[in-house]
């Protein structure tokens, strides 16, 4: 866990890759879920959402860093939640500018980025106590984390709820489309799904371990 | 203009389109402070108290803000009166019970980043609801939140009896609860106005 580091963190390829599995904010930290239920009906609010959502948590964790010896400790959440929503009012006038569309679909989403957990969180646990590069890179792959699991769950939804990927049909005419799955019973339905995948993978991982090692098997 | 009755108003945030299980605000505190019923419904009350709070705040604010033209400022303020008023609340269960306090734990000051309230007060401003309306609108809305969560924590308080197998305990079996809840909550479209 990054918390139990040394204050000053090495810059390793570990410090990307962690946000991408290990530490993913949303299948192993189950941080930030409402944007990743909302708006993932279909690949593109997804990957639209996974994008703003990274470029307001490079943004802020750099800035957060950049302040660290300068923010007292007693307004540092107040400090941290300024600084986000700034952030975040640049990406919602960006987006309404460069689509219209776009910004009716992700809806009061883009303005609700500020309370994502997954943010304060690393600008809490991480960028006030690390370096500016390894801050850099750490809520990239963590951003990156969050992008690929919202493209997870964007991706499954669609085919299955509407038959088509990136708006590109996929089967015949006759694929009767599971509707309730772009309906918001859907959401959760399909990251449980994930959930017990990655459960049962884990499971299988330490049984397998334990076969090696002639331990008894014990998931748990 | 606004002739939408405020009991339409009130049933809509509260069932119609629920603030949890249709519009997805709150996912955090539902999943995790809903194992037990008494703690589910502390922090319900609690939320519905920083709702009602920041719904009339965020209705002055926008007013002011629209008379100067700042409408730009408008997010940055409504989470700074959300911080102070979950700072309020923190600070009346510290004085008032400190074992509700030890048990709502991290889940208390969290309700700065529960984006049901910032919705809340985001929503209300996109409709043009007037003063009255923005109450009731808060008040559904928080109705509406206790709802679910009770509903979550019952259903949790019996599963923690049942038997399920080693992969499905945890957050994937309360995923799929929920799923079923929302799923139940789909029969009440219909009923009320437009979404969101």
């Amino acid at each position: 866990m990054s918390e139990l580091l040394n204050p000053q963190e090495k810059l390793t390829p570990d410090t990307f890759l962690r946000g991408l599995w290990e530490e993913n904010p949303v299948f192993v930290m189950l941080l930030g879920l409402c944007p990743v239920l909302a708006v993932t009906s279909t690949t593109l609010n997804a990957l639209a959402m996974g994008l703003a959502t990274t470029f307001v948590l490079v943004c802020s964790s750099l800035l957060v860093s950049l302040l660290r010896h300068w923010i007292p400790k007693q307004v540092r959440i107040a400090s941290y939640i300024v600084i986000i929503a700034t952030f975040v009012t640049i990406v919602d006038y960006a987006i309404q500018a460069i689509s219209l569309e776009l910004y009716a679909a992700l809806g009061a989403f883009i303005q609700l980025i500020v309370a994502n957990c997954v943010i304060l969180g690393r600008a809490e646990a991480y960028a006030s106590k690390q370096r500016l590069h390894t801050t850099l890179v750490n809520s990239l792959g963590m951003g990156a984390g969050f992008t690929l699991a919202l493209l997870a769950l964007g991706t499954v939804r669609e085919i299955l709820g509407n038959g088509t990927i990136l708006g590109v049909s996929l089967f015949s005419p006759d694929f009767q489309p599971w509707i309730v799955m772009i309906l918001p019973p859907g959401g959760f339905f399909v990251l449980g799904a994930w959930l017990l995948l990655f459960n049962w993978l884990r499971e299988s991982k330490v049984r397998r371990a334990a076969k090696f090692t002639g331990a008894p098997a014990d998931a748990r | 203009m606004h002739a939408e009755p405020l009991s339409l108003i009130f049933l809509n945030a509260a069932i119609v389109n629920n603030f949890v299980l249709a519009l997805f605000l709150g996912i955090c505190p539902f999943l995790g402070v809903s194992a037990k019923k008494e703690t589910a419904w502390n922090m319900g009350l609690a939320t519905m108290f920083v709702m009602l709070v920041s719904s009339a705040a965020a209705y002055g604010i926008n007013w002011l803000l629209t008379q100067l033209g700042l409408e730009f400022l408008r997010l940055i303020c409504y989470i700074a009166v959300i911080a102070s008023a979950v700072q309020l609340v923190e600070m009346f269960v510290k004085k008032t019970s400190p074992t509700l306090f030890r048990s709502l734990g991290i889940f208390l000051p969290l309700i700065t980043t529960n984006c049901a309230i910032l919705g809340l007060a985001l929503f209300q401003t996109t409709k043009e609801y007037n003063f009255v309306q923005s109450l009731v609108y808060a008040l559904g809305a928080g109705a509406g939140f206790i709802l679910a969560l009770m509903l979550m924590a019952g259903l949790r308080e019996k599963l923690a009896l049942a038997k399920v197998p080693s992969v499905s305990q945890g957050a994937a079996m309360s995923l799929m609860l929920a799923g079923l809840l929302s799923l139940a909550f789909m029969g009440f479209a219909g009923l009320g106005g437009g979404h969101g």
